[in-house]
């Protein structure tokens, strides 16, 4: 027996990797593929928005249009995101900690946006709140301005990005079980105490990570907000929406420039992800010393 | 759903915490998703039928299923081949390809959009060498399959990686030491227990591609029935204020992403209650 798993061994080395050639084929495939795909893609929108020099780029980015956007893509991102963590951690709290029937249902349910164009997310609330909508007379009544609005981009944004913050959490807080949270209850603590002082601190880099992705895509939002948001220039136009409007308008410099902030916004949300991921994993190889 | 909590006198709040859950769920996902299938319930089944059949709407049903089929198909093959280089093999920049994987996701699709659009124009980058080979990308249907093709990137990449890490070493060199080559112990071995994965990760490419609307309407040309997208043309409905109309087309893209969740779903299953493989 030990003299076949000696005879085995030199094998073993080479076991589980391939012919040299076939290793660089695949690496070279994957280096071709994403520079095509992710490489050369990101790297034009920089090229592009610079093309007429650093002076053309920067009056592109603080034209008054531009500077709206801004404002109004940090607004929607503000409270969505707000709203988004609200929700996450009550929601992380009920399914992490307890044991109810239908978890699964409710997990796939929060998830459910994901799933859904972002087209169809813009639409529901259109039918929700359109001049023929379910609730659009009503609020023509009482003066009430959802659609076309802030409000309206801030549902729609909401709605596409409601999983994140509990997503990021729910795994995390049922890895980290509940005894940590009894001991505080059984000395004392009241259970927002608890909350605060126990569960919250342990699942920071968890919260942050969530709300990390929420603001991503809250700020890079497009298709829902364009079918909600009716466009209207300098007060309802996003930054993605003014991307559209600019580029439609052969002003590339400035959709360009524009679109660098939401390249950047990107690059900056996958170094951040990449530093939190480290450490999760950190806390997580703590849990299991 | 039942509340029954079964540790229930260990932590406060489930009341609370889940009516809330429920709450705020209602308002902003099941109520908008609920009204979108009352408001088809305004049409007679022959009308729904008339809109779904239109020349117009199969076109573009067909144009973002197909094509989101086919880039979920390269996504698949292609992602197959990433995860395996950036998993197995140790190459310079290795760590870098592996952090831009998930640009497509972080990076927003109006941006992808018009950066796909220029890169694959006539006179981009990419676009004026297959010119000269006379391949025409952006505005024709092969620009939404690049378009879909992109937004797909992450999903089989990131859904095979943990499996692949987590794969035992032990039993490919078991596999070797009985006698197999190393494209039998692939095809044998490792392949089957990489099969929930990868079908997981392209199924979510494939419903994602299907649904995207930023990165594919402006590479896309927008031709009524060559190259329109089907939620481009719920937009152009929204816009006549045919409102029946778009809501007819989101209906079936909806159940169509109904169906893709439960087939992720059940393939989870399927990954879970097999042998383990570590």
């Amino acid at each position: 027996m030990s003299e076949s798993a000696i005879q085995f061994y030199p094998e073993r080395a080479t076991a589980r990797s391939e012919p040299w050639l076939a290793r660089a084929i695949i690496i070279g495939l994957t280096m071709l593929f994403l520079t095509v795909f992710v490489v050369l893609p990101l790297a034009i929108v920089f090229v592009q928005a610079f093309s007429h020099g650093a002076g053309a780029y920067f009056a592109a980015l603080t034209e008054p249009e531009s500077l709206s956007a801004i404002r109004l893509t940090l607004a929607v991102a503000a409270i969505s995101v707000g709203l988004n963590l609200m929700f996450g951690l009550i929601a992380a709290w009920a399914i992490a900690k307890f044991e109810f029937r239908g978890k699964s249902v409710l997990v796939t349910l929060i998830d459910l946006p994901f799933s859904v164009s972002p087209v169809i997310a813009g639409l529901v609330f259109v039918l929700l709140f359109g001049a023929q909508g379910t609730l659009g007379p009503w609020l023509q009544r009482h003066d009430i301005q959802i659609l076309f609005a802030v409000p309206g981009i801030a549902l729609a944004t909401t709605f596409v990005t409601f999983p994140f913050v509990s997503r990021a959490l729910i795994p995390l807080m049922q890895e980290q079980g509940t005894l940590e949270e009894e001991a505080a209850l059984s000395l004392g603590a009241s259970g927002l105490q608890t909350f605060f002082r126990v569960t919250l601190p342990n699942i920071k880099w968890g919260v942050l990570y969530g709300v990390l992705l929420c603001n991503a895509r809250a700020m890079g939002e497009f298709g829902a907000v364009s079918v909600v948001s009716g466009h209207i220039r300098g007060e309802t136009n996003t930054m993605p929406l003014l991307v559209e409007i600019l580029y439609n308008e052969y002003q590339f410099v400035a959709a360009f420039a524009v679109a660098s902030l939401l390249a950047l916004l990107a690059l900056v949300t996958l170094v951040a992800k990449t530093v939190l991921e480290r450490h999760l994993d950190q806390g997580r190889q703590t849990r299991d010393d | 759903m039942t509340a029954r909590a079964g540790r229930r006198d260990t932590l406060p709040g489930f009341g609370l915490t889940m009516g809330l859950t429920l709450t705020w769920l209602s308002i902003i996902i099941l109520i908008p998703l609920a009204g979108l299938f009352l408001k088809t319930f305004e049409l007679s089944l022959a009308e729904f039928v008339g809109i779904v059949t239109s020349r117009r709407t199969l076109n573009a049903l067909k144009i973002s299923f197909g094509l989101a089929f086919a880039a979920a198909l390269v996504n698949l093959v292609m992602g197959g081949i990433v995860v395996w280089a950036l998993v197995r093999y140790r190459f310079p920049g290795r760590r870098l390809f592996d952090a831009i994987v998930d640009i497509p996701f972080a990076l927003p699709t109006a941006v992808a959009g018009i950066a796909l659009t220029s890169l694959f124009a006539r006179n981009g980058w990419l676009g004026a060498p297959l010119a000269e080979l006379g391949i025409k990308v952006a505005f024709t249907p092969l620009g939404i399959f690049m378009a879909m093709v992109f937004i797909g990137i992450p999903f089989v990449v990131r859904t095979v990686q943990p499996v692949l890490i987590d794969l035992d070493p032990e039993i490919e060199e078991a596999a070797a030491s009985l006698g197999a080559d190393r494209w039998q112990t692939i095809r044998r071995v490792i392949l089957p227990s990489l099969v929930p994965a990868l079908l997981t990760g392209f199924a979510l490419a494939f419903a994602r591609a299907v649904g995207e609307y930023g990165s594919v309407i402006f590479i896309a040309g927008n031709l009524p029935n060559v190259s329109e997208i089907a939620p481009l043309l719920i937009v152009i409905r929204l816009a006549e204020f045919r409102y029946a109309d778009a809501t007819a087309i989101a209906v079936v893209m909806l159940v169509a992403a109904f169906l893709v969740i439960l087939v992720v779903n059940r393939l989870q299953h399927w990954a879970q209650t097999r042998i383990p493989v570590h």
